[in-house]
């Protein structure tokens, strides 16, 4: 129940928009962010009751809800099913804490019919955590297509210029991503989603938990077409959702254009499906064949790393810098489960919490910046520390803690990430440090060209944040910090789970 | 054969009444004087489709099962009554609309429309329940005859008259190539009734007939495709959809389309499957497969109008073309069930008419409106439009979604049963031809979207709308997203009131 109500609380917030006439925009601003906080809460509320100790799903709700016959004795059956374990519980934490805040910062940085965007943001967070919450393929697909069209309308109304182009890009590459999927799924349902329910009665569902017992434990022999046909389709799927790096083009675009509370959602928490898709399906569906080529994560991973490190140090643009940074750090999160250990899955956990701290803190400052003097273009920018001190100085922090400095989260997860690498593949893993390297220049060059340096013309004016746009800020790097200094709040929830799936794929 | 006043005339009791009401009103017009209003014309129809629901959900659930009329030619079972549900649903929606379209200037004659209208009802209600080749020709001629008039009802219009003109040459070009497979069929069975042709023509097939079979129903099919516009036959769609007054556009794509299927499904399933019959060396039972030639036919005709619609549409600027091309490319998904059969094919067909019913009639609903108010047909039209009436923004944003088969909408859940169908046939190719320009198609629905939201308008005054169709939105709002969230409430109804063996049972005869 508990989990139902993180996930639709949201909606409390359309109800109450829809009675306020829409140039009322101080009660809509007030509205928007406070109904924000309501699943936030809830997900504290969660956290704390969760078990650690605990083997399995928790906060289990399951209720029928489609049931379609095909013949006698023979049906399909979605049911509306929720849970999380410690894989979720973090990303439905994180998800609540960047969408609250992304919400507060819609309240500055949102110029224009503030009504339909706050309605159009909670369906999306109704999405958001769905997703992660959902244990049902069909209801995962479901509220990842909730995800997909309110971010597009999102996108190609309150976007930059070119925003219409943006939304559509979105669109299709992404609606091409869940067409795959949806393939997926049903291929799955057919051939590893039956149990009997009666003597002459069976039953064909997309229950992740039934899928997974026939695949790995079922007497049934499945083809290997359909196996590596299903892995393939998934790992496709979530590419282009994480974004992988053949399939990543479209990120580049739509977040430029995307308004920065968006961007924020985008990359903290939107990305951040693609890598749990992988995590939950791949690795619980296909153990031996995700083993098999953990190789090729680890190798894409490091194409992500590198890629996105060399793109960035080029960029002219601090918004494009971010954009990269992005791609680069979710190579971390690939590299992590390409290592089929311990310390490689709970690295790549822990970066992607991490990075959806981090980047949703980046887009945050550029947003602020861009809100200012409508340019992000590094020319334009440099000696912010003068004018914006407090800005430059979350600006460095960030940006320390996004190249692992101890102490903060990026290190841990960074760390762990190439522990658990270097155990299994020391080659590769010693070409990816080079992507430390490559991450630290570029992120010291952008940062410093825009906060040191003689002030630029644009800056001379400029005014510090005011309270209300530091909290963001504050509480986003508040939990870089949280969980530099004490991992132990995600990984303690984390090993029961961890430890289970280990055993499951052998590593 | 029985006495004609010794039949069971409350068989007909739907038929009757929009017989009745076509009637009346056409005397009552010709009485009228010219400058009388009509509008009550159709709010009389609309009682009267109301009454012809009532009794169509009563012959629902029959306990006798099938039940013939006048010689085996004219049946009532489960499969024909669902269909003249849909249709009779459809036709209520139509006309509202149409109520609120007609404008006396455009269309002089406005009498004409309503009853018009109520004789292609009836021509689609036979063609649900013909179990012979006459009386689904003559349900076939009323109806396209009456739609031939429909198209063409503005008379100083040039586009109008283009339309029913080309309309009236396909459809008898059409009408002939049909006839003429029929005559094929006629002479290897040497009878007209479909149930007694199914038991006759296997002995031609396995005869040495086999190609006057083939070419039979491939011509047949031909025929056909015309009424649900597939490949090839599809080209006139967009220039009628075009040319036709709005509410004559959306039954032509609604209506006209469903009782297309409704004869098709009914001669395939009916004649066809049964046609190739084996003998099981194991059991020594009989057992019967849809033809590999037929079914590989339809796959690639559903295939091909997937790919025409959807990327033809893509490059429309006119809302009904686009539509036209668009119920083009929905018409591909409903021949996938039809390609690929199982035994819920016909619940499929069924399900996805029905959410089509809703999503497209509401689709049409909008654009009169928004047409009538803008003065064009162009795209262009609906800028702005979530800003000018945030309702119907919304729910026109929730049909296109329908259409384009996105989540929480009836469209997602037939587009997913179709799918699911084609998978369990492993017809692997036609399932991604039909997710793949699925999602082209999101293309240009959500350009129509972005022309809603993103778009600004000429003008941000609020858009008047009429009370009467403002339930017609609401009404196919709350049935697509119903559907879409609760599909059982659809699902089991059809399951619980078709029952598929009717179509091969001979049944009573009254």
């Amino acid at each position: 129940m508990l989990l139902s109500l993180i996930t639709f609380s949201p909606l409390l917030g359309v109800l109450l928009l829809l009675f306020i006439p829409s140039d009322k925009a101080g009660t809509i601003k007030l509205i928007g962010s406070v109904v924000s906080f309501i699943p936030l809460l809830l997900a504290f509320v969660t956290f704390t009751q969760f078990d650690a100790a605990y083997n399995g799903m928790q906060f289990v709700q399951n209720i029928h809800w489609i049931n379609i016959p095909l013949t006698a004795g023979i049906a399909l059956e979605f049911n509306y099913s929720l849970g999380v374990d410690g894989l979720s519980m973090p990303l439905v934490l994180l998800a609540t804490i960047v969408a609250s805040m992304s919400a507060l910062a819609s309240v500055n940085m949102i110029k224009k019919r503030w009504k339909a965007y706050f309605i159009l943001f909670f369906f999306m967070q109704v999405g958001l955590y769905g997703v992660f919450v959902a244990q049902n393929l069909f209801l995962f697909f479901v509220f990842f297509e909730v995800t997909l069209i309110t971010m597009f309308l999102i996108i190609g109304i309150w976007g930059l210029e070119k925003r219409e182009d943006a939304a559509f890009t979105f669109l299709l590459y992404n609606g091409l991503g869940s067409a795959i999927m949806l393939i997926a799924f049903i291929a799955l349902m057919m051939n590893a989603g039956e149990y009997a329910v009666g003597p002459n009665a069976t039953v064909y569902t997309t229950d992740i938990q039934t899928i997974i017992y026939n695949l790995t434990e079922g007497t049934k022999e499945f083809s290997s077409y359909f196996l590596y046909g299903v892995f393939f389709a998934l790992l496709v799927a979530f590419g282009i959702k994480l974004p992988m790096f053949p399939f990543h083009s479209w990120i580049l675009k739509v977040h430029y254009q995307a308004p920065p509370p968006m961007s924020m959602i985008l990359s903290g928490v939107l990305l951040k499906i693609g890598a749990y898709g992988l995590f939950r399906m791949e690795y619980s569906f296909f153990p031996e064949i995700t083993h098999s080529f953990a190789m090729l994560l680890v190798i894409l991973g490091i194409i992500n790393l590198l890629y996105g490190a060399i793109l960035a140090f080029v960029q002219t643009d601090f918004k494009m810098v971010v954009v990269y940074s992005s791609i680069s750090h979710m190579g971390i999160v690939l590299m992590g489960l390409g290592a089929m250990n311990s310390f490689g899955f709970q690295g790549a956990i822990f970066q992607m919490v991490s990075h959806g701290f981090l980047s949703a803190l980046f887009f945050y400052i550029v947003g602020v910046i861009y809100n200012r003097i409508h340019t992000a273009k590094l020319d334009d920018l440099g000696g912010m520390a003068t004018v914006m001190p407090f800005t430059s100085g979350i600006l460095l922090t960030g940006a320390l803690a996004s190249l692992g400095l101890p102490g903060m989260s990026g290190f841990v997860s960074e760390f762990l990430t190439f522990l658990g690498v270097f155990e299994k593949m020391p080659v590769l893993a010693a070409i990816g440090t080079l992507g430390i390297v490559f991450t630290t220049a570029y992120l010291l060059r952008a940062t410093l060209k825009v906060t040191f340096g003689p002030t630029a013309e644009k800056l001379q004016s400029l005014v510090d944040v005011r309270s209300t746009e530091m909290i963001p800020m504050m509480v986003l790097l508040g939990f870089v910090i949280l969980i530099g200094v004490y991992p132990a709040i995600i990984s303690e929830p984390l090993q029961t789970t961890l430890q289970t799936l280990l055993t499951r794929i052998g590593g | 054969m029985t006495d004609l006043l010794h039949l069971n005339w409350g068989l007909l009791a739907p038929e009757l009444t929009i017989v009745i009401i076509a009637t009346v009103i056409t005397v009552a017009d010709l009485v009228m004087n010219d400058k009388g209003d009509r509008r009550v014309f159709g709010w009389i129809s609309v009682i009267g489709i109301i009454i012809a629901i009532y009794f169509t959900v009563n012959q629902l659930n029959n306990p006798n099962g099938v039940e013939y009329l006048l010689n085996n030619t004219y049946r009532v079972d489960s499969f024909g009554s669902l269909f003249k549900l849909i249709f009779l649903v459809g036709t209520g929606l139509v006309f509202i609309m149409a109520i609120n379209y007609i404008d006396k200037k455009e269309i002089k004659y406005d009498g004409e429309m309503y009853y018009l209208l109520l004789t292609a009802l009836l021509g689609a209600m036979m063609m649900a329940s013909s179990a012979d080749l006459i009386t689904l020709y003559i349900g076939l001629e009323l109806l396209s005859i009456s739609s031939y008039i429909m198209a063409g009802m503005k008379k100083n219009n040039l586009k109008s008259n283009e339309a029913a003109y080309k309309y009236v040459i396909i459809g008898g070009v059409s009408s002939a190539i049909f006839l003429y497979g029929a005559s094929y069929i006629y002479g290897l069975t040497g009878t007209s009734n479909i149930i007694e042709m199914a038991s006759r023509l296997p002995n031609a097939y396995h005869g040495d007939y086999k190609f006057y079979v083939y070419l039979g129903s491939f011509m047949m099919l031909v025929g056909l495709a015309y009424k649900i516009s597939v490949v090839p036959n599809y080209m006139w769609a967009p220039d009628v959809y075009e040319g036709a007054p709005t509410p004559i556009t959306a039954f032509l794509s609604v209506i006209s389309k469903a009782a297309g299927f409704a004869i098709i499904t009914r001669i395939f399933v009916t004649l066809f499957v049964p046609l190739v019959i084996a003998v099981d060396p194991k059991t020594n039972q009989q057992m019967t497969f849809f033809s590999h030639e037929l079914a590989l036919y339809l796959a690639v005709i559903a295939a091909l109008t997937m790919i025409v619609g959807n990327t033809m549409a893509l490059r429309q600027t006119n809302v009904k073309r686009l539509l036209a091309l668009s119920s083009v490319a929905q018409a591909g998904y409903i021949l996938v069930p039809l390609a690929t059969l199982t035994v819920v094919s016909v619940n499929n067909i069924i399900f996805y008419l029905m959410a089509y019913l809703l999503m497209n009639i509401g689709v049409f609903t909008v654009v009169t409106i928004v047409n009538k108010d803008a003065g064009t047909e162009d795209i262009r039209s609906f800028a702005g439009l979530y800003h000018r009436s945030p309702l119907l923004g919304v729910a026109m944003t929730f049909f296109l979604m329908s259409l384009a088969g996105l989540p929480i909408t009836a469209g997602f859940i037939g587009k997913f049963n179709i799918f699911v169908g084609a998978l369990i046939e492993d017809a692997y190719w036609l399932a991604g031809v039909m997710l793949l320009t699925s999602v082209i198609s999101y293309f240009y629905y959500f350009n129509i979207v972005r022309q809603m939201y993103m778009r600004p308008g000429h003008t941000e005054a609020p858009l008047r709308v009429a009370y009467s169709l403002q339930l017609v939105i609401l009404l196919t709002f709350l049935g697509t997203v119903l559907i879409g969230l609760l599909p059982n409430v659809a699902l089991d109804f059809i399951a619980n009131n078709l029952n598929i063996n009717d179509m091969f049972n001979l049944g009573i005869t009254k």
